[in-house]
């Protein structure tokens, strides 16, 4: 048997309400996360592939370092073809 | 009965005082509705009143579906734009028409409570539901129960999630839902909230069936609806009219400006209209190409006596001070958006920086928060820089229009007294 392949995609997904803007998670996930003016997070909203373990990683690593619990892994089922999805 | 071409259909028999229960019973018998109350709600095409105009019978099906005893329909009558007059007009004249429409959606749902909320900062109209909730105690044949809830008026206080909130737990906030269509809930009990002019609207489809309902509208968009006209208008008007009436005959009917600026359609929340559009048909499907919809029926008038600019100015900064101050985003980006405004409005020597800033920083704060207010903000504002172009042109160089010179305002805003006074409860 061959290994699985890991089809979809995820998205981080922020919770604007819990997030109190101190930017830890720019530190954890710099190629997901970046800051606006006033430092909290802007998180593109293309899903990000599956398959893509160096990104689900730092996405895990800001996940369990927000000190609000305001960051969630979001499962993508279908990834949209072409260009759009970062992999 | 009323005829199915009669005008007024929701406002009918308004005498400038609400009807009795008995003046309501004879103004709008019980009629013969050809199908089941659903099914009739289904093939009405009926749609939100209060600004999304999503399928009302669809956010019926979704709350049918769940298993649950204990479901609530909340009847929406908070209005929190400042142009919105109708669900004060609706429940001044036709109140009971308007709880009848949450009995029927209760009973179409199983739900045994009705909520009614109408902000407690415009008492004539909590007085015409507590007098209407009244006469109907007192005949005990009814299935759901109602309660009058009076949360205190803010712009948010009426978007769905901030209502419920309040419902629940007394709070007037915004709640995160990262999944739609979310069902909003008071404790476990799955709710159903529609606008108070939904709720007539399901008053009349529940007596008289789809069929009359649609002899009014467009295809598309059934039915009549309230607008609220304000703003260059030689009387402040809330009209009922048919979906696809043209916008120069609803201005006509509040005796507004004939050759108007601009116009702000659909709320604060909404998006400016070019003066030179008034032969559109007022009705969403006709309205969007225009990037304007119906929203919550608000039509601003502004004269070529006024300046696009600064209304957009004083607007936005009413919009930011309105934030629930809940994300981020919204509670920083939108005073930065109405600071970039105001040095465009006083065409400051900031101006044109500014103008780059206001773009870029609209583009920032575009859905990152719990709610659409910030979203709508930054529609308004986008709207506000393609209609206005050639003004803005002229700001950003240092050089304000006349208009903003004559120092006249057409958009009602409310003072920002009450700044140091916000306080969440
Ligand atoms: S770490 Fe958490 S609280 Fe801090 S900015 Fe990021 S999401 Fe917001
Ligand atoms: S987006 Fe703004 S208004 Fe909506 S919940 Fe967040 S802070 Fe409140």
């Amino acid at each position: 048997m061959g290994m699985r392949r890991r089809t979809g995609g995820f998205v981080l997904a922020v919770n604007p309400i819990q997030c109190d803007g101190f930017g830890h998670c720019t530190e954890l996930a710099p190629d997901l996360v970046r800051l606006d003016e006033w430092g909290y997070p802007i998180i593109d909203k293309t899903p990000v592939a599956l398959s893509n373990l160096s990104a689900l990683e730092s996405a895990r690593l800001a996940v369990r370092g927000c000190p609000r619990q305001a960051l969630r892994i979001e499962r993508v089922s279908d990834l949209p073809e072409g260009p759009a999805h970062r992999a | 009965m009323i005829q199915a071409h009669d005008l007024p259909r929701l406002l009918h028999g308004d005498t400038g005082r609400p009807l009795t229960l008995a003046q309501h019973e004879a103004t709008f018998p019980i009629g013969a509705r050809p199908g089941g109350l659903f099914e009739e709600l289904e093939a009405s095409g009926l749609t939100g009143r209060g600004g999304a105009a999503f399928p009302t019978a669809r956010k019926v099906r979704l709350l049918r579906e769940q298993r649950n005893h204990h479901k609530f329909v909340v009847v929406n009558a908070m209005e929190g734009e400042p142009g919105a007059h109708k669900d004060q007009s609706l429940l001044s004249a036709n109140p009971h028409l308007v709880l009848d429409g949450a009995e029927y959606l209760a009973a179409m749902i199983g739900a045994k409570n009705i909520a009614v909320a109408v902000a407690r900062d415009n008492p004539s109209v909590v007085n015409h539901v507590t007098r209407a909730l009244h006469e109907r105690e007192r005949r005990h044949d009814r299935g759901a129960k109602f309660e009058l809830h009076t949360p205190p008026w803010r712009y948010v206080a009426g978007e769905e999630s901030a209502l419920v909130h309040w419902l629940d737990d007394n709070e007037s906030l915004p709640q995160y839902r990262p999944q739609r269509p979310t069902i909003l809930r008071i404790g476990h009990g799955p709710v159903l909230v529609d606008n108070a002019e939904t709720c007539a609207n399901v008053g009349l489809i529940g007596r008289y069936g789809a069929a009359w309902f649609r002899a009014h509208g467009t295809e598309q968009s059934p039915g009549t609806t309230l607008v609220s006209v304000t703003g260059a208008v030689a009387r402040p008007t809330v009209a009922e009219v048919p979906l696809g009436t043209t916008l120069r005959e609803i201005l006509a009917l509040a005796g507004a400006d004939p050759d108007p600026l601009a116009l702000v359609m659909g709320g604060y929340g909404g998006s400016w209209l070019d003066g030179r559009h008034l032969d559109l048909p007022y009705a969403n499907e006709t309205l969007a190409p225009y990037g304007v919809g119906v929203g919550a029926g608000i039509i601003v008038v502004l004269s070529r006596a006024g300046c696009g600019v600064v209304e957009t100015h004083r607007i936005v900064r009413w919009m930011a001070n309105e934030s629930a101050r809940q994300c981020g985003p919204c509670a920083f980006g939108l005073p930065a958006l109405a600071e970039d405004l105001g040095h465009l409005a006083h065409a400051t020597r900031d101006a044109a920086a500014a103008y780059q800033r206001l773009v870029e920083r609209a583009g920032v704060i575009e859905g990152r928060g719990a709610c659409r207010h910030p979203d709508g903000v930054v529609r308004f504002v986008r709207s506000s820089l393609a209609v206005f172009a050639a003004d803005f042109e002229g700001h950003r160089h240092g050089a304000a229009c006349a208009g903003a010179q004559s120092r006249r305002h057409f958009a009602a805003v409310p003072t920002l007294e009450r700044e140091d006074e916000l306080i969440w409860e």
